[in-house]
């Protein structure tokens, strides 16, 4: 039969939609990491960190730009929190990803999803080379994380204002079946603005809950404006403690700062608030501190550029 | 004609809680200020460190309910069914059924049970939203049978459920005998060949009513009780459209997106048949909860009245 112009071929090779399994080299390796920041000094730990930080960077600049979806900006500023609590924090079994009495990480920023992946992919929870198939038809790797496809991911998150009260629900609920677990939720600062993260505020500091810390990825943006023109959040560290929270301010970009902040002892019944002090699209110049970046996808040129500064 | 004993879900409701979680430790209570109202006391007095009162904030609750179940507890949210449901649809929707988290929702004091409390505090569109959310079934109970049965059907199945508990005093309609409730599957609580009446939670008795009078006039009316709303019984809905001809639904909500639709997109899909869909069709008067059922329409005179409209017969 002669070929015509509607003739279907056999389609090309799509993106692999399967679901997500651990990868256990990868595993491997992050177990070693783990173990020789668990015994380095300080100076070798912040080196450590900061190297596997600037892949993390890059990664997620090549995933978004290959998608051509994704919020850079927002990834860039919460790359080295995730990197902290992934890398010296959080008590958590790649391999075993529902393991009853693994610290539990709720990113309520979901937006934010491409850093949680590349980092959860850093740790084994799936093959990196599945990253490839973000945002793509059927990848597991939505534009936002969800519970359903994504091993790690403890909740679905998108929608703002969400992350805080059910990671005040995970802390009563292991403290109810007496588990030492924590749980860590890493907020945006825009996302505050939403009256539920203060309902679980308050339930925090009225119960006590000294096994949950949030952590603000204070960059000061929002998308369409400076947190500060829109809805301005200061005195931020006082509102948390008048919720009857311990709040410390970090550099959100130094490891060793944010790993002291999240492992210091805990002021006697109280959450912990860790309010990370963040430049939005870090380490790419022409993104930092840039309101467009929050969603806007590089093109080619901007990828090189940026891959090559995150050298 | 006989007075019949009622019930409040409720009571039904909470002693089953207390049952359950007498026999499994990881039942947990959660709610809104709503002890009383959602008739925890019981609850409160025997497991005090499992009841979490988050105080008067449904999205904190509903979000908390989702964390509760991530540690591996299994938590009865409750909350009048209009708070739970508006104020914290997002997270219904996101945290709860999206997320596959193992939380059932219990909506109390639905419909109109609030009376002259008034609109805002009427939850009618609850089947509605709740409905059109994928993989959350949608559960009616409509006696203290079939409310016991449904709670611990909720307890033993992993996933997400919600559970609308009625306050306004219903008579017993479970058929002695059989199991009170099976997920998914409507019961036909009396045959007819004429017309059936769909109905769920406190239509149910009087739908049993409006047959009875149907009768004197010479129509036989099949009763069929929808306590799945969601998934609903496509198969029972079908049988009721081929083998009588026309149906009436009736329930203590808005029909548009509630049990009416439900039933109405099955029949067009599938055997279409002449249809009344019964239910609150605006915002309520004032008045107490006996009173607005009758401005609807939703007693037996007026289920039977729209069956012999819908089969031509409300000429005398």
């Amino acid at each position: 039969m002669r070929p015509s112009q509607t003739t279907i071929t056999a389609a090309p090779p799509g993106p692999d939609v399967t679901g997500l399994l651990p990868d256990h080299d990868a595993i491997a390796e992050w177990r070693r990491l783990r173990e020789r920041l668990a015994r380095a000094g300080r100076d070798d730990s912040a080196a450590t960190l900061a190297a596997l930080a600037g892949g993390i960077r890059r990664t997620v600049i090549s995933t978004i730009a290959a998608a051509g979806l994704g919020h850079a900006g927002g990834d860039l500023s919460v790359t080295d929190i995730l990197t902290t609590l992934y890398g010296a924090v959080l008590r958590v079994d790649p391999a075993d990803p529902g393991w009853p009495e693994r610290d539990r990480l709720v990113l309520s920023k979901g937006h934010c999803s491409v850093a949680l992946y590349t980092t959860l992919a850093t740790c084994g929870y799936f093959p990196a080379e599945r990253l490839s198939t973000f945002a793509a038809p059927l990848s597991p790797l939505n534009g936002h994380p969800s519970r359903r496809s994504v091993p790690g991911v403890e909740t679905s998150t998108g929608p703002l204002g969400h992350g805080l009260p059910v990671g005040v629900g995970i802390a009563v609920g292991l403290r109810l079946r007496g588990s030492a677990a924590r749980t860590v939720v890493v907020l945006g600062d825009g996302e505050l603005q939403e009256g539920s993260n203060w309902e679980a505020a308050m339930t925090a500091g009225h119960r006590g809950l000294t096994s949950l810390t949030a952590v603000i990825d204070r960059n000061g943006l929002q998308q369409g404006a400076r947190t500060s023109a829109t809805n301005e959040l200061e005195p931020l560290a006082d509102k948390w403690r008048a919720f009857g929270w311990e709040a410390v301010e970090v550099d959100g970009h130094d490891h060793l700062a944010l790993l002291d902040a999240m492992t210091a002892p805990h002021d006697a019944g109280r959450p912990r608030c860790v309010i990370a002090r963040t430049v939005k699209g870090r380490g790419v110049s022409f993104m930092e501190d840039r309101v467009e970046w929050h969603h806007k996808v590089p093109d080619a040129e901007q990828a090189r550029l940026a891959l090559e500064e995150l050298r | 004609m006989i007075l019949e004993e009622t019930h409040d879900c409720r009571d039904a409701f909470a002693d089953e809680l207390v049952r359950l979680a007498r026999a499994d430790s990881r039942v947990v209570a959660v709610c809104n200020d709503s002890v009383g109202s959602s008739k925890l006391g019981t609850f409160a007095a025997e497991f005090p460190d499992r009841l979490v009162n988050v105080g008067i904030a449904e999205q904190d609750m509903v979000g908390i309910g989702a964390g509760l179940a991530n540690a591996g507890l299994v938590p009865f949210v409750c909350g009048a069914a209009t708070f739970l449901t508006a104020r914290a649809l997002e997270q219904i929707k996101a945290d709860v059924a999206y997320s596959l988290a193992n939380v059932k929702l219990c909506g109390m004091s639905p419909g109109l049970a609030y009376g002259a409390l008034g609109p805002t505090h009427h939850s009618t569109e609850d089947l509605s939203w709740l409905r059109a959310i994928a993989d959350l079934p949608v559960i009616v109970p409509a006696d203290p049978a079939q409310t016991r049965a449904a709670i611990r059907w909720a307890a033993e199945t992993d996933g997400p459920v919600f559970l609308r508990i009625g306050r306004f005093p219903v008579p017993d309609v479970s058929p002695p005998g059989a199991p009170a409730f099976t997920y998914g599957r409507a019961v036909r609580l009396r045959e007819g060949v004429d017309a059936t009446i769909v109905a769920t939670g406190t239509m149910v008795s009087r739908a049993m009513q409006a047959a009875a009078l149907l009768e004197e006039r010479g129509v036989q009316a099949r009763v069929v009780n929808v306590s799945t709303v969601s998934p609903l019984d496509r198969e029972e809905i079908v049988a009721a459209a081929r083998q009588t001809g026309a149906v009436v639904t009736a329930e203590e909500a808005v029909p548009t997106g509630g049990l009416g639709a439900a039933v109405a997109e099955v029949v067009l899909e599938t055997r279409p048949v002449p249809m009344r869909l019964l239910g609150t069709r605006t915002f309520a008067p004032t008045g107490e909860t006996g009173f607005l059922l009758e401005h609807f329409g939703l007693t037996a005179d007026g289920i039977a009245r729209s069956a012999l409209e819908v089969l031509g017969l409300d000429h005398g």
